[in-house]
């Protein structure tokens, strides 16, 4: 199976036989390559039906619902990791569904698409457009993101709210690209965290 | 082991079955029931090993005779689009059990039943059962039948009701459950739902305390049950779109109280079908049971107990515009099975057509259950 470049990268740094939850786990592709490849107990939720009924007939226990208001009713720790693939940036309230993740995972996994990349920059600068790119493909009005970050607006909330980064990878297309120029230079984002440094 | 015959010519095997098992059976009131019959059908082949046992719950006045014709009415099983042979109950794979529920009227013990002290029938000397009293019959059938573990519990509305029940009083039983349109609680307003139908019959002056046997039996007041809650099976939208305002067979309105519109004639059939194939104390005893369940109170009042531990796989499904067991209901019990820690699916379905959804055309309900059972049974 061809992974999307950022749930591959996750996909290779959780530990074997993890307990995982997929929080906007789509049709469950990140889920099915942990299960089939590493033995992880993966469960998922996922806002829409099809995409819900899509994972459930690979046999993966998906349940239907929505990452602001349904991670109330997962227990403290339950989990080994809470993943978060470009889901981000869609919440209402993206800082208390990350505390959530931080809450029912010891670590939490977090891709999201960088606002600050140069064509978006460019856009913006040179068009004076919302800009419409590969991993923004919407338009400003139809798109699902309504709270757009970057990588430094992301570093800086972390650091606000002392969670520990873990590991981070900045992706360009499916290319690595330097930490230090990420913020322009990168696509999207992958993060490690945890509020537990020491679990 | 009772037989050493092959299945196919195992006379427990097969349509429209009927067995008397001694018991006694312990019901939840502390009564002791016996003997116990069980009317049930069977599909399919028991694997050698009997692991691909399937249990279907039926509802309410639903019977055993889910994918064979009826005997009685000659009509098709009530649920074929979705169990037989390439269908997503598929009788191919599954050995599929079907059995009345007790206290119903198609053949498994119930009120109108011969009471072997008296030699009469039971009427309301039948004692109170509850959803778990169905569920501990189902599994000496199961017994009987030589299936020690269920590869899958299904049920929609009250067959739900069993398959929550049976995956919280038989943990090591079931392997997964599926549960369609269903609720782990009755809530106020499901009880007085039924209370209402119950004192419609009871008001009948057939009734006659449920001594109504060999004589006239309650059926207006029957009736009148079916309708009020044959109205929260249905929807605003889909009643709407059925009958409207329209009126039956008239031009206008008859400044009378025939049924002008075709709404209350729909009902009024409804009503009146109804009694010709379910008995009036079978309708006050099922509906009891599952004003009782409360699978939440059964395990101290926290529904997570309910499965605590447990190694069952869960589906649920709910519909939108079920106002009867809506949404939320399912979520709380999804909500439950997270916090006990067990893997669990769900997904609201849109449907115009209320509760009644589970019962009709649905492909993507008919897709999410052959999914699920390839993948989980």
């Amino acid at each position: 199976m061809n992974l999307r470049p950022d749930l591959a990268i996750i996909a290779r740094h959780v530990r074997a036989g993890a307990r995982v939850l997929d929080v906007g786990c789509g049709d469950g592709d990140l889920m099915a390559a942990l299960r089939d490849s590493r033995g992880v107990d993966a469960r998922g939720l996922e806002l829409d039906a099809t995409n819900v009924a899509l994972a459930m007939a690979r046999g993966l226990p998906v349940i239907q619902g929505d990452a602001d208001t349904d991670l109330a009713g997962y227990p403290d720790q339950s989990f080994d990791y809470a993943i978060l693939s470009q889901t981000l940036q869609t919440a209402r309230a993206p800082d208390r569904v990350l505390d959530d993740l931080l809450r029912i995972g010891r670590r939490a996994f977090v891709s999201f698409p960088n606002f600050a990349h140069w064509r978006v920059r460019l856009s913006l600068l040179w068009g004076g457009r919302m800009p419409v790119t590969r991993l923004l493909p919407e338009r400003w009005y139809d798109t699902p993101n309504i709270h757009h970050l970057t990588i430094d607006d992301f570093r800086a909330h972390l650091r606000e709210r002392a969670i520990t980064v873990e590991g981070a990878w900045f992706l360009s297309g499916d290319k690595s690209t330097s930490e230090t120029a990420a913020n322009f230079l990168a696509e999207h984002a992958v993060f490690l965290l945890t509020r537990n440094p020491s679990a | 082991m009772l037989t050493t015959a092959s299945p196919a010519l195992d006379q427990r095997f097969g349509l429209a079955r009927r067995v008397t098992l001694p018991g006694p059976l312990r019901l939840d009131s502390g009564a002791l029931l016996t003997p116990v019959e069980i009317a049930y059908e069977t599909y399919g082949t028991l694997a050698p090993d009997g692991g691909n046992a399937l249990l279907l719950c039926h509802a309410l006045t639903m019977d055993q005779h889910v994918a064979g014709p009826n005997p009685r009415t000659g009509k098709p099983g009530w649920w074929t689009r979705m169990v037989g042979p390439g269908r997503p109950i598929d009788t191919d794979r599954f050995f599929v059990v079907c059995a009345n529920v007790l206290g119903s009227c198609m053949g498994s013990s119930g009120p109108a039943s011969i009471d072997p002290a008296t030699g009469r029938e039971y009427g309301m000397t039948f004692p109170v059962i509850t959803i778990r009293d169905m569920v501990r019959a189902q599994a000496m059938l199961l017994d009987h039948l030589g299936v020690a573990r269920l590869a899958a519990v299904v049920g929609g509305s009250m067959g739900g009701m069993q398959a929550l029940s049976w995956a919280a009083t038989y943990p090591d039983r079931v392997a997964a459950a599926v549960v369609i349109a269903s609720t782990a609680r009755h809530t106020a307003q499901n009880i007085a739902f039924h209370e209402v139908g119950r004192q419609a019959v009871m008001a009948d002056p057939h009734w006659r305390g449920g001594d109504y046997y060999g004589g006239e039996p309650p059926a207006a007041g029957l009736a009148v049950a079916r309708m009020a809650a044959h109205i929260t099976y249905l929807s605003e939208a889909g009643l709407t779109e059925k009958f409207g305002r329209r009126l039956q067979a008239r031009e206008q309105k008859s400044f009378g109280f025939d049924a002008d519109f075709q709404v209350e004639s729909y009902l009024r059939h409804q009503g009146l079908a109804f009694t010709d194939r379910f008995d009036a104390n079978s309708y006050l005893y099922i509906t009891r049971a599952m004003d009782y369940f409360d699978l939440a109170e059964e395990h101290g009042g926290l529904l997570a107990h309910a499965f605590r531990g447990t190694g069952t796989r869960f589906c649920l499904v709910s519909f939108d515009t079920d106002w009867l067991y809506p949404t939320p209901e399912s979520r709380s019990i999804v909500q439950a099975l997270n916090a006990a820690g067990a893997p669990a699916s769900f997904v609201e379905l849109s449907s115009p057509y209320g509760h009644d959804a589970f019962l009709l055309e649905s492909p993507e309900l008919e897709r999410l259950v052959a999914g699920f059972l390839r993948a989980a049974a």
